[in-house]
């Protein structure tokens, strides 16, 4: 049977006349003549992806627009995962606020933690009396975090290339330092371990134990991921010369942490513009020189390593004391300890304020309830995050809440590079991009 | 801060920019407080609170040479290099080590430019702009704008605030001197309402494209939270009880 007629419009259903009747042939037109364009119109694609897709890193939407494999233009859409952090900070006390703000970049807390404590510090102008004890914990739970950042990056960026292998091996290790910080903070994520002053609690019995065997352990795990990845055929032909961007790109950017330095330019603000005594520790800043996705893994991979370094010789100098800033007009006059139902104030510590002084009743209640103030003025801190430069930009108006708080987050800023690490690549080469940025949603909407 | 919402922190809270005012338990002095009108010695307070000597707020340059040796060479560059500087900044503070400069929009764009290109200035990296409403800004003008640079080569930072009024709330855009405010300025736009003219493509980042209002402005309504419990709400949160 063949169609009897044709019609004007390529889309419409032809038909031909037979014994039973007339039959209808619906058939799609040209791609070219339906939509009575050019060629070169007919041959671009707006593609969406995301913010439901698993190899976005969680909520980021991409906007493609792709000619055949190739991908000319890249948008992309933020702030599915919004959640007024930074508001919310505004209406809860000074101390308060590190609950809402370890929650924003959620595979790295405790440097939210200890960005927005040290601000706080400097506003107090209290930065000098952070006892010894305690910016040393700070600096060894910050360390151990970047290890668990970095392979989750490993994992999931793995795992996105189809190395399924590097996302089992990722995720293995990375549960054993949320081990230690569970055992350190008693959460796994979302410590709220670090205040304004000093820490939440010391060290338990047995972490410098528990530490000491990861210190054992890991260094042969990494040995293992480059056996296994680094010279692997596969993992480089994704990898090497795909997205680059090279140091100036970067700084125009803003793009600052292991991109940058895969650049080839070594700015660590741990030694750039030391904090938390990083001036005092021995470590090295791995860089590379290709600035291509690749170069961004040997960087992450070699990281891991220092940070290992930093944490034993962390360990090595804890002295006993404090971990909490003497001034009881600041420290929070909590004395936590185990009871029965779980983790609360200990009960000798209610005794003595219930039964003994009155004024440490008063002044437990004051500064739990209303807090305490710091002075006007603003500030910005700036820390060495996985990602890049945490910056808290904090500002105090006299009163016993913040001001303004506002995060500049490293993965909100670095994202902004994607276009430049896409346009003209291929379509496949998009998903090794966005993972070599290490974006984090929590950060980057906040 | 005027008493919209009416905690007792915006009433008592009014932000001072220079310096310090109020020396603990000591005499209430100098031209930026108020001395109580019983003539009592000290803060003459014994509640605890504070209440009786209130900081007026006033706005000044730091006296130079400033404390800081950073703060120092970085403006003593400027005014070598960028002649027009006494019109441009409004003030200039240094508070925590911490150099601010209060400019003028009218010259942001080409002190930008300078504080980018000069040698012995070089802020190459943009590494955070954010915005801040003080609704009783002396000024007048309740939206800043507030950049923080940081000059790679020599190791500094530098802030860079500029104020505009809720009537006319436009300023320049960076996006031309340093690529990387893009995104800043849109997240500023869309929780502050601060218009960046010349930026690319100022729409929304944060908040839906359809939403109405900039909800980090300090007069943004809050919502409570209905409880089912005879008909009981939690109140919002700046209708809370709070303590300062």
């Amino acid at each position: 049977m063949t169609t009897s007629s044709t019609t004007s419009q390529p889309y419409e259903a032809g038909y031909a006349e037979s014994g039973s009747g007339r039959v209808y042939t619906v058939t799609g037109g040209d791609w070219e003549d339906v939509l009575g364009h050019g060629e070169q119109e007919a041959e671009r694609i707006v593609v969406n992806m995301g913010p439901q897709h698993p190899s976005t890193h969680g909520v980021l939407r991409l906007v493609l627009e792709i000619e055949g494999e190739t991908v000319t233009e890249t948008r992309l859409v933020i702030g599915y995962l919004h959640t007024g952090i930074e508001k919310s900070c505004e209406y809860r006390t000074w101390t308060q606020a590190v609950t809402f703000l370890t929650r924003a970049d959620y595979l790295s807390p405790l440097y939210n933690e200890t960005a927005y404590c040290l601000s706080v510090e400097r506003l107090l102008g209290i930065t000098e009396q952070i006892p010894e004890r305690a910016t040393v914990i700070r600096v060894l739970v910050m360390e151990l975090q970047r290890i668990a950042s970095h392979l989750v990056w490993l994992a999931t960026g793995g795992m996105e290339l189809g190395a399924t292998t590097a996302m089992i091996f990722g995720f293995r290790e990375r549960e054993k330092v949320l081990d230690l910080l569970e055992l350190i903070t008693g959460l796994r994520m979302n410590h709220a371990f670090v205040r304004p002053g000093g820490l939440a609690q010391d060290l338990p019995d047995g972490a410098d134990r528990a530490i000491r065997e990861f210190l054992l352990e890991m260094p042969k795990r990494i040995e293992e991921y480059h056996r296994l990845l680094t010279g692997q055929p596969i993992w480089k032909a994704r990898m090497v010369d795909v997205n680059i961007l090279d140091a100036a790109g970067c700084i125009a950017l803003g793009v600052t942490g292991p991109v940058l330095r895969a650049a080839g330019l070594p700015w660590d603000l741990r030694k750039t513009m030391p904090y938390c005594g990083y001036e005092t520790y021995e470590f090295d800043v791995p860089t590379e020189l290709d600035g291509d996705s690749f170069a961004r893994y040997l960087v992450r991979l070699n990281e891991m390593g220092e940070s290992l370094k930093i944490v034993e010789q962390c360990l090595d100098r804890l002295r006993p004391g404090p971990v909490m800033v003497a001034d009881k007009k600041i420290a929070w006059p909590a004395q936590l300890a185990i009871g029965s139902d779980g983790m609360g104030n200990s009960l000798e510590h209610i005794r003595k304020i219930m039964g003994t002084s009155m004024e440490a009743l008063i002044h437990h209640f004051k500064l739990v309830t209303e807090g305490f103030r710091v002075p006007a003025g603003q500030v910005y801190t700036q820390v060495e995050s996985p990602r890049g430069e945490l910056g808290y930009h904090v500002v105090s108006d006299g009163g016993t809440r913040p001001f303004r708080v506002h995060v500049r987050d490293p993965s909100f800023v670095n994202l902004q590079a994607v276009p430049a690490l896409t346009e003209g690549g291929q379509v496949a080469d998009v998903i090794v991009g966005v993972a070599s940025v290490d974006p984090v949603l929590g950060g980057v909407d906040r | 801060m005027s008493g919209e919402n009416g905690t007792p922190q915006d009433a008592a809270g009014e932000l001072v920019e220079a310096g310090e005012l109020v020396e603990a338990g000591g005499q209430a002095r100098g031209p930026g407080l108020r001395q109580d009108a019983f003539g009592a010695g000290g803060t003459g307070d014994t509640s605890g609170f504070g209440g009786l000597v209130a900081p007026v707020p006033v706005l000044t340059s730091s006296e130079r040479p400033f404390v800081d040796a950073d703060a120092n060479t970085v403006y003593d560059t400027l005014e070598r290099v960028f002649p027009q500087l006494g019109e441009a900044v409004e003030r200039a503070v240094v508070d925590r080590g911490e150099l601010t400069l209060y400019v003028r929009r009218e010259a942001l764009l080409a002190l930008a430019r300078t504080l980018r290109d000069d040698p012995g200035l070089r802020f190459e990296l943009l590494s955070s702009l954010s915005g801040v409403d003080y609704p009783a800004d002396l000024t007048g003008r309740r939206l800043h704008s507030v950049v923080h640079l940081t000059s790679m080569t020599h190791r500094r930072r530098l802030r860079v605030e500029v104020s505009v009024g809720d009537d006319d709330p436009t300023l320049p855009s960076l996006t031309s001197v340093w690529p990387t405010a893009d995104w800043h300025e849109r997240e500023a736009y869309d929780l502050f309402g601060i218009v960046y003219t010349g930026h690319p493509g100022l729409t929304r980042i944060m908040m839906p494209d359809d939403w109405i209002g900039h909800p980090q402005r300090k007069d943004y309504p809050l919502g409570g939270i209905p409880v089912d419990y005879k008909g009981a709400t939690i109140p919002p949160p700046d209708e809370r009880r709070s303590y300062s």
